[in-house]
């Protein structure tokens, strides 16, 4: 059973601002709605504003919503967050000001409250007369997860926004690589993308304060507000490596990873040859003599070779 | 209090189970494989499990070897078969079993072997022509489930084992859910290896039982001491097979009175249908477990109906993406070719004999507002609904 707050399940039971809003009737007025999701994905939303046009200002929200517990309490939350606000000020609410104002979600449900950062977005946009980047055509919202119908943008700015450094929590986030699994590389890819966004621009703030506090002379104190740097991932392109340099990462590896734990077991290995991505070992001693432990030998040296040099490896027992 | 109508998840432990196993929780510790009479005792109440549980399947009891559960017999039983008939290197299943078949099936894939997944149609029910196109020379088994956990599907189960034999295929059942609610008798049958798990039959969880039809060449997949005749390694757990054996014996005389479960499962069924308009039964118009029905709500999601239930006190469980934490519905609901619409918003209720009629009326009066409320929050009402179907195109891989 999900672990949810008390206040999750207040506003589950209890949702507050759910239906719809009439049309404005007052001169000023207007009412517009903005809608993510679908019945296929298990989650939709579709929030209703009302908005007093000269200060852009929300008077009224309600909401419409398919889905489960954390997703009706999360439209409910957000109905509340924004109704008083300008547009302008709305627009800066994060799926991050939703989760916690229902005092957090399980990191499984946070794509509920991402939900209504988007539908939000969706409804704002609407009213202002701003197309939303539609998935599927354009450059800009290349469409990765398939699935889910999930777009590159949408998926940069949830790195970006929540700091994520791994796939599933994209997956957690916006469902991203949750279906068919085929575009998990491409997240992994982007992740890596943003945050060497994020290093670039870091350092572009360092050497900008540091100008400025050249410019300044030394004596005043000037307080970086560059945000925390995310742990590095580097990208990972399949490699391209020439036969010598793969012969030698092989070995390598066999060096420093697999023969000390076999030759501290009495046994060992030798490399034989290498035949495109064929790796041709040699099973010496303890293990060399017992045939059903030289399958799994094969198996975990290979895991190691797949996983150190190249993915496309496979390893083959010689003889002598 | 509460309304338990999940006993496909898991059971009550019946009282008389409960009383027959506690003796060897105290004072009866010994180990049944020892020399002393003191040990003796205990190995004289495991032969008399073994003997209950041989009597509700239609089996002798050498063929009974105790284990620790349902995964355990399924893993076990799958790598048996293929050990059977080792140059054999096909299998074929179901697309709606249970993850314990059809990982172990995944990564045989990995392994060389084919697997063929067998489909369903919009009933749940299985085509035997697809069966027979998919058998060959090379079949090492054919592994289904007797019934089905999420919709209480029944398969025919010795018209597929016919088949099987045909081909000289080995055939496993998956029973975990069957045993207990219809009739088996496996003297007269097609069915080499069977599963079954105590706490799915008022018995406690970490017990179980694979049968394995005498003469089977049996290969045992938890290898150490010679217990279960060689062929199940490990210290007897003496309590849960004592309440295993015990379970047996009151399902076997339970069997008798299966109708009146199956009638407050109608009740509930129909009362459901009859109140609540966009409902329809997942699996409904072929043979079910007695005690199962799966009933889809459109326009809501599965969850948030488990949540107001929880409320009333009312357990179920649902199929949804949202309850299982993965992003996607049931493979076996999903299996079926159901809509979207259905898919998210099915409940499956789960009967048990200790389920009263007071407890199905409760549910049936509080259902209708449940649904009300959450239909009422929900943007969809209809199935032509605009944005509805967007993402059925991208979804229909």
């Amino acid at each position: 059973m999900w672990e949810y707050t008390d206040k999750v399940l207040d506003l589950f039971y209890n949702p507050v601002n759910q239906g719809t809003i009439e049309p404005a009737a007052e001169p000023g007025v207007a009412v517009v709605f903005g809608e993510v999701g679908s019945i296929a994905c298990g989650d939709a939303l579709r929030l209703h504003l009302k908005i007093k046009e000269d200060q852009e200002k929300i008077l009224d929200a309600r909401f419409q919503t398919f889905g489960c517990t954390s997703a009706i309490a999360s439209s409910s939350a957000l109905t509340e967050i924004i109704k008083g606000k300008t547009l302008d000020q709305a627009l800066q609410i994060t799926n991050h000001d939703i989760a916690d104002f229902l005092g957090g979600l399980p990191e499984a449900k946070m794509h509920c409250s991402v939900m209504g950062q988007e539908a939000l977005e969706a409804a704002i946009y609407k009213y202002r007369g701003i197309a939303v980047a539609d998935h599927d055509d354009d450059d800009e919202g290349t469409l990765i997860c398939k699935c889910y119908g999930v777009t590159e943008p949408r998926i940069k700015r949830v790195i970006r926004d929540n700091h994520l450094t791994t796939v599933e929590q994209v997956t957690n986030y916006v469902k991203a690589g949750g279906g068919c699994s085929s575009c998990l590389a491409d997240i992994e890819d982007l992740i890596a993308e943003v945050q060497q966004e994020l290093a670039v621009a870091a350092v572009a703030v360092k050497t900008a304060i540091a100008e400025e506090q050249g410019s300044r002379g030394a004596g005043e104190q000037v307080v970086t507000a560059a945000p925390p740097l995310p742990s590095a991932v580097a990208p990972l392109p399949l490699p391209i490596l020439t036969n010598i340099q793969k012969i030698t990462l092989i070995q390598q590896v066999l060096d420093s990873e697999i023969r000390p734990l076999l030759i501290a077991d009495g046994g060992d290995v030798q490399l034989h040859d290498v035949e495109g991505d064929r790796v041709l070992v040699k099973l010496q001693g303890a293990c060399g003599s017992c045939a059903s432990s030289n399958a799994t030998l094969k198996y975990a040296i290979e895991a190691k070779l797949k996983d150190l040099v190249l993915p496309t490896l496979v390893v083959q027992e010689v003889g002598g | 209090m509460v309304i338990y109508l999940d006993n496909n998840a898991t059971t009550r432990i019946d009282p008389a189970v409960l009383d027959a196993m506690l003796p060897y929780l105290s004072e009866l510790y010994g180990n049944p494989s020892s020399m002393h009479s003191f040990g003796g005792q205990v190995g004289a109440a495991i032969q008399d499990a073994r003997e209950q549980v041989a009597a509700l399947l239609g089996a002798e009891d050498t063929e009974i070897i105790f284990n620790s559960c349902g995964s355990e017999g399924n893993n076990t039983a799958i790598q048996a078969a293929l050990a059977a008939q080792p140059e054999k290197r096909h299998i074929v299943t179901t697309a709606v079993e249970h993850p314990a078949i059809l990982s172990v099936c995944k990564l045989l894939e990995k392994k060389g072997y084919r697997v063929t997944y067998l489909s369903v149609d919009g009933r749940g029910q299985l085509d035997l022509m697809e069966l027979e196109a998919a058998m060959t020379g090379g079949t090492a088994l054919v592994t289904t489930m007797y019934a089905n956990n999420e919709t209480g599907v029944i398969f025919p189960v010795e018209q597929v084992g016919a088949i099987a034999k045909e081909y000289g295929a080995s055939f496993h059942v998956d029973a975990v859910q069957a045993v207990g609610k219809v009739p088996i008798d496996l003297s007269t049958s097609a069915i080499d290896l069977l599963t079954l798990s105590g706490h799915k039959l008022h018995a406690p969880k970490g017990v179980g039982a694979l049968y394995v039809r005498k003469g089977f060449r049996f290969r045992p997949f938890l290898l150490g001491g010679h217990q279960e005749r060689g062929r199940r390694a490990g210290t007897h757990n003496v309590p849960g097979i004592v309440a295993l054996g015990k379970a047996a014996e009151l399902a076997q005389s339970h069997l008798g009175n299966v109708k009146r479960e199956a009638e407050l499962r109608d009740m509930l069924e129909y009362g459901i249908l009859a109140t609540i308009p966009d409902t329809s039964v997942n699996g409904g118009g072929t043979t079910r477990l007695p005690n199962t029905v799966n009933i889809g709500f459109k326009y809501i999601e599965g969850e948030a109906i488990l949540f107001m239930l929880n409320k009333h006190g009312i357990c179920a469980s649902s199929g949804s993406a949202c309850t299982s934490g993965s992003l996607d519905p049931s493979h076996v609901l999903t299996a079926m070719g159901l809509p979207y619409t259905i898919l998210h918003g099915s409940i499956r209720f789960s009967l048990s004999r200790y389920t009263t009629e007071a407890d199905v009326r409760e549910v049936l009066s509080v259902m209708p507002g449940i649904v009300d409320r959450l239909r009422a929050l929900s943007p969809f009402n209809n199935d032509q609904a605009d944005w509805l179907q967007e993402r059925d195109v991208a979804l229909a891989h």
